[in-house]
């Protein structure tokens, strides 16, 4: 049999299925609504770890270097002196502006404001830095108010955090500890990680939480990515000071990890659970097809039609019911996550972090593929039965 | 005629088109199971409220639970009228063998530890063992059986905190293994070892627990708590274990309603398409329906016999489900014990999905139950 005469049986015999196909809708929608189901799941689920990545990772800067003390894993264990800051700032490599050195020296402390949504108390991030802070996030920008005076006590507060949880508006006093803070202006930084942050001046925050002049973190702009090397051989060779120098990339890689493992271990585990499910939909779909057609099916064989003709045209009735599945799955996971504000805890920091569901293009691709598989599964065997199915006996059924 | 007497009928039925019947229960079994392990990861989360003590109180620094407390406070809550016994704790943490194993190992006071908690299980002579060896730990059984610990073994724990004389590794002996269901994952060690190996962590806790006399006192005794420290440079916040707890469960967020409600409406979704196939296979029969009758068989026993058939296959399926789903959390169980030490099908969940068998059987079944009562023999018979 030619190539051409395969390929124009299997269009005659799709063709008879799909118009039989709206007498079937019930089945069919067997086969939509699980595959439907799967993809709203798993993309919402992958859809927080891609916010995650987008907030935690992606923010992450090649040309900037995260310091803290040597033998610490983060910023909370972490403890440095001024006379850290002060060579750090003279290190090879280290980029310049009038004011100086981009060079930040932070404090992390953490507070615990009350969250909006689960009306519980949170533990959200405060972060004492230095004059140039702004300069060493790539995207600062000044949504509402003003920037904080330095030696006084005013709080700047990350928009994330500003919508996440309560008495961050503009203007607001926030008692906090000991002393009374004033929030004068909100701010955004591409949804990175600071946005989950509340920000004072370091060296107000030193006193106001005993911390005398210590830091814990020192971030440095960098001429370039290439200067890190240099940077950090230079350090790590200097007697004065035992530091841990990472990429601010590396650092936050290193921050996200365990909550990205178990946001990822959870999604597999159920789009591996649900998938199994729909494959059992969609063979239960084209099994009763393929039933409902037997007499068709068995005419068309008698007349000639080719069995892979039969089984390709049960396929691509399959095909066809995972994608539109997948397509009202997917609408669906788009319209109802995407950019969804929320916060979760970063077990690794113990503190709040805020970001937005990302339903991204290759998320939802890959859904579909995953989708259009699992359709594949459940039209395979029906498929070869079909082509399987003795003409003579075909015929004589019903 | 008893649905009893109809199950040769009812087998057959269901053998009439084996396949369907097939991926039907199979499709069941996955439903219940995504049901029965949402249901544990959901007690994992928020089990700890139920199972806190309603006599003990938990006083922290008023900021947030990182900042620490002095130690001197612990004996000053002591005095407050009310409270049997008070004990401090700190977080240690730290890993076994590599930084993927983290482990939740806290420091405690190990004189006031069984007064403020009595419910943990432990042989007398272990307990003892604990008291008279500065590094000893004792852990628990979820622990101690995911690593292989027995009592005796000397174990080196990493912690990026230094300890003076060792670097990052401190050494305890396991002196004791204990049971108790919300600390099953955890790891006591003693807070005299962690003050005398950190400079770090010298005279300072992180908080508090109280122990109450009478669980009535708790608004009162919370507040007199921190009345003691107001207006000094390190302000106090207390409150109920139960509140505390439940708190801490909530930090994760509203990304856990999120999904459990978008695998609820999944999993009713799941039911209503079953429902809906099993519904069609009776319609299918609508003829043999009205050959039954015409045989002399009753209004009723057909409707049991449709009835039966469905609740047979949603609770086969179903069941099949729940215990695939009970095998896997406890498989999980002890890797997830040292975050989700709760994590159980218990049988408030079990109880519930079967509930949920039985009305998902009668969804599918009633209607087509109905019909097939409601049949006129001729139209049956004329339809085939």
């Amino acid at each position: 049999m030619s190539v051409r005469g395969t390929w124009s049986q299997i269009a005659a015999v799709t063709s008879l299925n799909l118009q039989t196909l709206p007498s079937r809708w019930q089945t069919a929608m067997v086969t939509v609504v699980g595959i439907a189901g799967v993809v709203l799941v798993v993309v919402g689920v992958f859809s927080i770890a891609a916010g995650l990545r987008a907030t935690l990772e992606l923010s992450g800067a090649d040309d900037v270097a995260f310091i803290l003390r040597g033998g610490s894993s983060d910023e909370m264990q972490s403890g440095l002196g001024p006379d850290s800051v002060r060579v750090v700032g003279d290190a090879p490599g280290v980029a310049r502006d009038a004011a100086g050195p981009l060079v930040s020296a932070e404090l992390f402390v953490s507070v615990d404001l009350r969250s909006k949504s689960t009306g519980a108390m949170a533990t959200v991030p405060m972060r004492g830095v230095g004059a140039q802070a702004p300069k060493l996030r790539g995207n600062f920008k000044l949504v509402s108010g003003r920037y904080l005076t330095r030696g006084t006590n005013e709080i700047v507060v990350g928009a994330g955090a500003r919508g996440q949880f309560e008495g961050l508006e503009v203007g607001r006093s926030l008692r906090l500890g000991t002393s009374t803070w004033t929030i004068v202006g909100v701010f955004s930084d591409a949804g990175s990680v600071a946005e989950s942050e509340l920000w004072s001046d370091a060296s107000v925050l030193q006193g106001a939480f005993n911390r005398g002049n210590s830091y814990q973190s020192i971030r440095v702009r960098l001429e370039s990515p290439a200067a890190f090397r240099p940077f950090k051989d230079s350090l790590t060779s200097d007697p004065r000071v035992n530091l841990r120098i990472l990429t601010e990339r590396e650092y936050l890689e290193f921050l996200s990890g365990s909550l990205r493992t178990i946001v990822r271990v959870v999604g597999f585990t159920i789009a591996l659970l649900m998938g199994l499910g729909a494959v059992f939909g969609a063979l239960n779909t084209m099994y009763s097809a393929v039933a409902s057609r037997t007499r068709e099916i068995a005419t068309l064989r008698a007349l000639g039609f080719g069995g892979a003709a039969v089984t390709i045209s049960v396929l691509i009735e399959a095909l066809l019911l995972g994608l539109i599945g997948a397509l009202v799955g997917g609408a669906f996971a788009y319209l109802a996550f995407n950019g969804l504000q929320t916060s979760t805890l970063n077990f690794t920091s113990f503190t709040q972090v805020t970001f937005a569901f990302r339903v991204t293009g290759a998320l939802l691709g890959g859904a579909i593929l995953y989708a259009l598989a699992l359709a594949f599964a459940g039209g395979l065997l029906p498929g070869i039965k079909a082509a399987r199915m003795p003409v003579t006996a075909g015929l004589r059924e019903l | 005629m008893t649905a009893l007497r109809l199950l040769p009928l009812i087998w057959a039925n269901l053998r009439r088109r084996p396949l369907r019947t097939l991926f039907t229960f199979l499709s069941i079994a996955v439903a219940f199971m995504l049901f029965g392990l949402l249901q544990a990861l959901r007690s994992g989360f928020f089990g700890g409220a139920e199972l806190a003590g309603v006599d003990r109180a938990i006083t922290m620094h008023k900021m947030s639970i990182i900042q620490q407390l002095p130690r001197s406070y612990a004996e000053r809550v002591k005095a407050v009228p009310a409270i049997k016994a008070t004990n401090y704790q700190s977080w240690f943490g730290g890993w076994y063998r590599n930084e993927r194993t983290q482990l939740s190992t806290l420091a405690t006071d190990q004189n006031t530890f069984f007064e403020v908690y009595p419910e943990f299980r432990i042989a007398d002579e272990q307990k003892r063992a604990w008291l008279a060896d500065r590094t000893a730990v004792i852990a628990g059984k979820d622990v101690a059986a995911r690593f292989g610990w027995k009592v005796g073994d000397r174990i080196p724990l990493q912690q990026s905190i230094p300890y003076k004389q060792n670097g990052n590794t401190w050494e305890v002996t396991i002196a004791g293994i204990f049971e108790e269901q919300s600390n099953n994952g955890n790891i006591f060690m003693r807070h005299d070892y962690l003050s005398e190996g950190s400079r770090w962590a010298r005279d300072r806790i992180g908080w508090i627990v109280s122990r109450l006399e009478n669980p009535d006192d708790l608004p009162r005794v919370t507040a007199a708590i921190d009345a003691l420290f107001a207006n000094s440079s390190i302000e106090t916040k207390s409150s109920s274990e139960k509140t505390w707890v439940g708190d801490f469960a909530k930090q994760v967020g509203n990304i856990g309603a999120i999904l459990s409600a978008v695998a609820a409406a999944v999993f009713f979704t799941m039911l209503l398409v079953i429902a809906n196939t099993m519904a069609q296979s009776v319609r299918e029969r609508t003829s043999e329906l009205g050959v039954m009758k015409t045989l002399g068989f009753s209004n009723g026993a057909v409707t049991r016999m449709v009835l039966a058939e469905a609740l047979l296959l949603t609770l086969a399926g179903g069941l099949l489900g729940l215990g695939l789903a009970f095998v896997v959390v406890g498989g999980m169980r002890a890797a997830l014990s040292t975050w989700l030490p709760l994590i159980a099908l218990d049988r408030g969940s079990a109880a519930m999905a079967i509930a949920l068998m039985v009305v998902l059987g009668l969804a599918a079944g009633v209607l087509p139950a109905l019909r097939a009562m409601r049949l006129k023999v001729v139209d049956a018979l004329r339809g085939a």
